[in-house]
């Protein structure tokens, strides 16, 4: 059954994620790139993370996209005014692609051994709100405080920037 | 076993479904009744006694229209619209508890689609999703004022729901949980959390006003600028389901409401009636009781309608930034000291 | 006191531009009053008549659809004179006079009378000039208390006697009130 599952929710997600490079209209491609958002989600429930998945469609399909949503249909891309690109950038394109492939198929490959050691072994419920957040604020709270500082940061800077300068006007 | 709780689940989740379907088709009826009371009209009371029968008469009214879709380059999206919007309004009841249990057929049914543990987020996250139906079909619309109106929707939704989100961060830290079956048992006898949290009740409530695109922030659909907004372009029973999935989502946001923060199915006095009367109507009276409270809700979301007039755009983008957010981090901040005072 | 500040109606309102102070500009005190506003007019007396089961009080001087009249011997009144015709500015009336003959007699008042009488409803205005013009007091429109009916064609807005002369039975019953 789980197995059935997974089939069909990885051949949604390849497949959306590859029709989201292929298609032509770039809404087209916003919403396929949200279909495979919701997969992966999918993803993330059926290996029982759930708070994981929530928030993955929470900020990922909930807020980003619709964001580039957005900003996409207020630009009004069309397919006639699509800029053609040099050959030369579709080949780097192309090359650098197929490394990064390469990249992530090699360390899915060597990842592959050390995933279930740990998680038969403590007994906790690690879908949980609970021990997620004791894990996050207790072993990990330097990192946890670091990203948040990171967003601060980042959110500061955005206000920045969208804020007119007065002098010089 | 394993079918029992299958049979029992598609029970409950077909007679959420009536009775969401069922109410959103009332509601209607009953914004009508009370736009009529309010301006001191009397209403539609034509179909059926005292206009009854109006919700199916408009229905087929719909159904029977032609259905006419402009000239797009995207007749699918066009479709996925509303079917989005319909969708979304639908999926929201499956994790709220709509009574705590039944004990029939030697066996206590309780009474929720699906007690997920993470059932706040769910909400939340169908809610923040809940904007593609209209983003999709007001751009699908080839029209500039419905592309207006989808942005105008986007960015209102995008913008109330971190107010709503920091409101029931306040709240989790006095639950300290997010399953919604929880948070309604712990909310036993007069226990209610807007007792607790009562600013952040009143955050949590406006924001649904925003995120059902009410009035009055229905900046989405106004029909003086935007002649209806995302739903110009739609006909027939297409634009019946953008209403429909309004009305489904206000019964929905209404449910919340109550559960979260009205007690959900409690009352006072409910353990006595468990223990004198049974499982059994205990929980029936609680379901009602329940009812009552969303109606209310309901209520005051079409009051409101019938008395407020529209935000401008700017300041529904004060409110929600400058007034809700600020306002909503100060009740977190005094929750949190007070439950730390308290420990 | 100049023009400018004083209040005819008592209700002038200096505008004032100020700035909100923090608890008006979260709108709540102002959304509590106008929901309290509503609230009261959801209990008020409604002001709706339903249309075919109540009808709205004529006036006594209500101008609706003409009548012409009989008088107590339930004969009609009107002799064909034609000055209805003339003072109608709208001209909707028009007419045929024949002369009565002796067998008549108990139907018609005056040796001529009118054997055809159309008004066209379309044209008519109801100003009332043709009950003011007429010498024999044969044609009212406050008496009828009807309107002119809608209808689907615009033959049908042509009214002849039979829509316009008064019917027996009213004439009887007036005659009996006459008596009494």
């Amino acid at each position: 059954m789980i197995e059935i599952l997974f089939y069909i929710l990885s051949t949604l997600t390849i497949g959306s994620a590859v029709l989201t490079i292929l298609s032509k209209n770039p809404i087209h491609s916003a919403i396929w790139l949200v279909v495979s958002f919701f997969s992966i989600a999918g993803h993330y429930i059926l290996l029982n993370a759930q708070f994981l998945g929530m928030v993955h469609i929470m900020v990922y399909s909930g807020a980003i996209m619709i964001l580039m949503l957005f900003t996409i249909m207020l630009m009004n891309l069309n397919v006639t005014n699509e800029i053609q690109k040099p050959f030369v950038t579709k080949i780097v394109a192309t090359i650098s692609f197929c490394l990064v492939g390469v990249l992530l198929l090699s360390i899915a490959m060597r990842a592959n051994q050390s995933f279930e050691l740990n998680y038969a072994q403590t007994g906790e419920d690690f879908q949980s709100v609970h021990v997620l957040g004791k894990i996050l604020l207790d072993e990990y709270v330097v990192p946890f405080e670091m990203v948040a500082i990171l967003l601060l940061l980042s959110m500061i800077g955005a206000v920045l920037i969208s804020k007119k300068d007065k002098k010089v006007a | 076993m394993d079918n029992t709780i299958l049979i029992e689940k598609s029970v409950i989740i077909l007679v959420v479904f009536a009775i969401t379907m069922l109410m959103a088709m009332y509601m209607t009826l009953a914004e009508r009744k009370i736009a009529a009371w309010i301006q001191d009209r009397i209403g539609p009371n034509r179909a059926g006694k005292g206009g009854i029968l109006q919700p199916l008469a408009d229905g087929l009214k719909l159904f029977a229209k032609e259905e006419y879709a402009p000239d797009t380059p995207n007749k699918f999206l066009f479709v996925l619209g509303p079917t989005i919007s319909m969708t979304i309004a639908l999926i929201t009841s499956a994790v709220l508890p709509w009574g705590d249990k039944l004990h029939l057929f030697g066996r206590d049914i309780i009474l929720q689609s699906a007690d997920i543990n993470v059932g706040l987020l769910y909400i939340f996250a169908v809610l923040s999703v809940s904007v593609y139906g209209i983003m999709i079909g007001g751009w699908a619309s080839n029209n500039k004022y419905s592309l207006m109106s989808a942005m105008r929707a986007a960015s209102q939704m995008i913008s109330y729901e971190i107010a709503m989100g920091l409101s029931i961060i306040a709240l989790l830290l006095m639950t300290q949980t997010l399953s919604l079956r929880e948070i309604a048992l712990q909310q036993n006898g007069m226990n209610w959390n807007i007792f607790y949290q009562p600013l952040g009740f009143l955050i949590f409530w406006i924001c649904s006003f925003a995120e059902t695109n009410r009035n009055p922030f229905d900046l989405a659909e106004c029909e003086q600028e935007l002649i209806g907004g995302y739903h110009t372009e739609y006909s027939s029973m297409r634009m019946g389901f953008f209403l429909f999935a309004e009305y489904a989502s206000m019964f929905v946001s209404s449910a919340i409401l109550s559960i979260l923060y009205l007690g959900a199915y409690n009352y006072p006095g409910m353990d006595w009636a468990v223990e004198n009367w049974g499982v059994n109507i205990a929980n029936v009276i609680g379901m009602l009781v329940l009812f009552i409270k969303i109606c209310f809700f309901i209520f005051v979301y079409m009051w409101v309608r019938w008395t407020l007039p529209r935000f401008r755009y700017d300041q529904l983008m004060n409110l929600g930034w400058k007034k809700l957010i600020p306002l909503a981090l100060f009740n977190i901040l005094v929750t949190a000291v007070v439950i730390l005072l308290l420990k | 006191m100049s023009l400018d500040t004083y209040s005819f109606s008592g209700r002038k309102k200096q505008v004032s531009n100020k700035k909100l102070t923090w608890l008006e500009s979260i709108y709540l005190v102002a959304i509590a009053k106008g929901m309290w506003v509503t609230l009261k007019h959801m209990f008020r007396k409604k002001v709706t008549i339903s249309y075919p089961e109540q009808t709205r009080p004529f006036s006594p001087v209500y101008r609706g659809l003409h009548m012409l009249m009989r008088d107590d011997e339930g004969r009609e009144r009107c002799t064909a004179c034609g000055l209805c015709a003339l003072s109608c500015p709208a001209e909707a009336i028009s007419m045929t006079a024949a002369e009565r003959k002796p067998e008549e007699k108990h139907l018609y008042r005056e040796e001529k009378y009118a054997s055809i009488y159309e008004i066209n409803m379309l044209r008519c205005i109801f100003c009332g000039l043709c009950e003011e013009a007429c010498p024999k007091q044969a044609i009212y429109l406050t008496k009828s208390k009807v309107f002119a009916k809608s209808n689907s064609t615009r033959e049908s807005f042509i009214f002849g006697k039979e829509e316009l002369v008064m019917p027996l039975e009213m004439a009887i019953q007036n005659s009996k009130q006459n008596q009494a």
